[in-house]
């Protein structure tokens, strides 16, 4: 019987193999040049995990005559310093701006390791920020352990109410969008042509529906479609070069999602079968497929079923 | 030494006389998820009945637990023998058991959300007729309080006037079969909110145009808010079926439903 128990209690503590190992750890930050003095960080193509310490978002950072700026600035104050560090000793200059795209996680705690003050968002995710901020930070303590550690939610001290902000010679377009969450931020580099579209394109990695509308995410993806821009950077993924590919896959990827899953909810499927319907071969090297269908069903079945299935309640004998 | 020889072979041969020396009172079967519940709950669920872990039981649910309101989980055992009660439940819920059904006119099939309080086992048990539970599962981990925190439509204050509504379809399969899918609005309190007393559909019937009663469950307020439900109750395109649920206020709700006459897939009527 002791034995039994102490099986039990090495299998639970089993689980949490790497909580303590990790003390230490650092993240691996490593830019690479995609335009004229503008550098991408590619985040792991991966489900948030302890292993790659939530580091999942593509950053990017762009120098200019005044000093750097960043969008986005990963999961945690951890990932925020290394990332000031890192973009700092790259452009030779401080970093003077962070953007921050939505409200996402694994985009915005990293803000913790910068001043409030240079740091810029949407009013909608600022708001989205306040919101959700400490559920999200519990889920990201809970999830990535020591990773987090002395991170706190630190919301965006600048709103952005402007079409646009100057750094010295270098203009960079702030389009207001949405439809991956309520507020979405995409930035134009007019002297590159070069679009950082935070999550509302996706590249060779399944998108995520959390906070998602679709119809409103449809309507960016065509705006972004009509701008004047070269290569994109995606939210996840790899850089587009041609900028039009992440943009259309994004959209065949969701056209795809409500698709399946109406034609799955009016025949009353339930969410697990739903869940793993087959996945189109176009979308086979698209990483964590699978695990975002099964989070979108989640996100958008029990609304599709209060629309799709009729009422069928009678008065009670 | 002859004589006690051929006794302990006849015991041993004998069915009954095998099960009832090996099953009275013996352990049950060591715990393939090393479940810290495991013998808690087995004993409570499957007294001294026969039981054994098998994969033909199917526990199907999603790789995440994305909301730990509301975790889908299908028990499907087809396949096993006639199945005469169908438990899903979850080892670290506070409320493990979700569903007790009784599938007695209707293939051995049930789909429902449930709530997570923490990561757990989620476990299918299934009764066969001769008496023998079979049982399958596996973890998953989930954030907390998936039992604790207060429903949607208690926080948008907006339940009571949805509550009872029941939308939902049939369509057929093969062999006469059909596939029912019912959403009832119900907030299905558990009583760990705050001021906020247990709450929650309890009994929920399907029956065919006789009566015949086709498919009957035990709902626990571990199953979601909101609840969804799939049965694959007997009952051919065309038929009309009667729903009837029970709250542990006494509130009855009725639904009826015709089984469309097509079958929305052309696999009969199994999801691709």
């Amino acid at each position: 019987m002791t034995i039994g128990r102490r099986q039990v209690l090495a299998g639970l503590f089993g689980a949490l193999p790497m909580a303590a190992a990790a003390a230490d750890s650092a993240y691996a930050i490593k830019p690479v040049a995609v335009a004229d003095g503008i550098w991408m960080i590619h985040g792991a193509d991966e489900p948030m995990l302890f292993s790659n310490g939530g580091a999942i978002a593509n950053i990017a950072i762009i120098a200019t005559p005044v000093g750097t700026v960043l969008t986005d600035a990963g999961p945690s104050i951890r990932y925020g310093r290394a990332l000031k560090t890192v973009a700092e000793q790259l452009t030779r200059q401080p970093v003077v701006r962070v953007y921050v795209t939505h409200l996402h996680p694994d985009h915005g705690m990293g803000i913790a390791a910068f001043d409030p003050a240079i740091v810029a968002a949407l009013p909608g995710t600022i708001a989205d920020m306040k919101r959700d901020g400490s559920g999200f930070s519990d889920a990201l303590y809970r999830l990535l352990g020591d990773w987090m550690r002395g991170t706190d939610v630190v919301l965006p001290g600048r709103s952005i109410d402007q079409a646009a902000e100057d750094f010295g010679d270098r203009r960079l377009r702030l389009l207001a969008l949405a439809g991956h969450s309520a507020a979405d931020l995409a930035l134009l580099d007019e002297r590159t042509g070069t679009l950082i579209a935070g999550d509302l394109l996706f590249l060779d990695r399944a998108p995520s529906t959390p906070t998602a509308d679709l119809d409103r995410w449809r309507e960016s993806l065509s705006t972004l479609a009509t701008l004047p821009h070269k290569a994109a950077i995606p939210g996840h993924g790899p850089l587009d070069p041609t900028g039009q590919k992440a943009i259309d896959q994004t959209r065949d990827w969701i056209d795809w999602l409500d698709r399946t899953l109406r034609q799955a909810a009016s025949s009353g499927l339930d969410m697990v079968e739903a869940g793993d319907l087959p996945i189109p071969s176009r979308f086979a090297d698209m990483a964590a497929a699978r695990y975002e269908l099964q989070r979108s069903v989640s996100h958008l079945y029990p609304a599709l079923e209060a629309e799709l299935l009729p009422r069928v309640d009678v008065k009670a004998e | 030494m002859t004589r006690l020889l051929l006794w302990t072979v006849a015991v041993l041969l004998s069915p009954c006389g095998w099960s009832g020396a090996a099953w009275a009172g013996a352990p049950y079967p060591a715990d393939r998820l090393g479940s810290p519940m495991w013998e808690a709950h087995a004993r409570t669920l499957f007294g001294d009945d026969p039981v054994r872990f098998d994969p033909r039981v199917r526990v199907l649910f999603p790789q995440i637990a994305e909301n730990q309101r509301s975790f889908p989980v299908v028990v499907d055992a087809r396949g096993v023998g006639r199945v005469e009660r169908m438990l899903i439940f979850a080892d670290l819920n506070p409320i493990p058991v979700a569903i007790d059904y009784r599938p007695a006119g209707a293939d051995p099939y049930v789909a429902t959300r449930i709530k997570l309080d923490q990561r757990t086992p989620v476990r299918g048990a299934v009764r066969l007729s001769s008496g023998e539970w079979l049982v399958s599962g596996g973890w998953i981990d989930a954030a907390g309080g998936g039992c604790s925190a207060p429903p949607v439509s208690r926080v948008k204050g907006d339940w009571a006037e949805h509550l009872g509504e029941i939308r939902g379809g049939a369509w057929p399969m093969a062999g006469g079969t059909s596939r029912l899918r019912l959403t009832l609005r119900h907030p299905m309190d558990t009583g760990f909110v705050a001021n906020i007393a247990t709450y929650h559909i309890d009994r929920l019937t399907v029956a065919d145009a006789r009566g015949e009663t086709l498919g009957e469950m035990d709902i626990w307020a571990s199953v979601a808010e909101d609840p969804a439900i799939t049965i694959l109750p007997h009952a051919q395109a065309g038929a009309p079926l009667a729903v009837s649920a029970r709250d542990t206020n006494g509130r009855i709700y009725a639904a009826k439903i015709m089984v469309a006459r097509q079958s929305p897939f052309p696999s009969g009527g199994e999801a691709p």
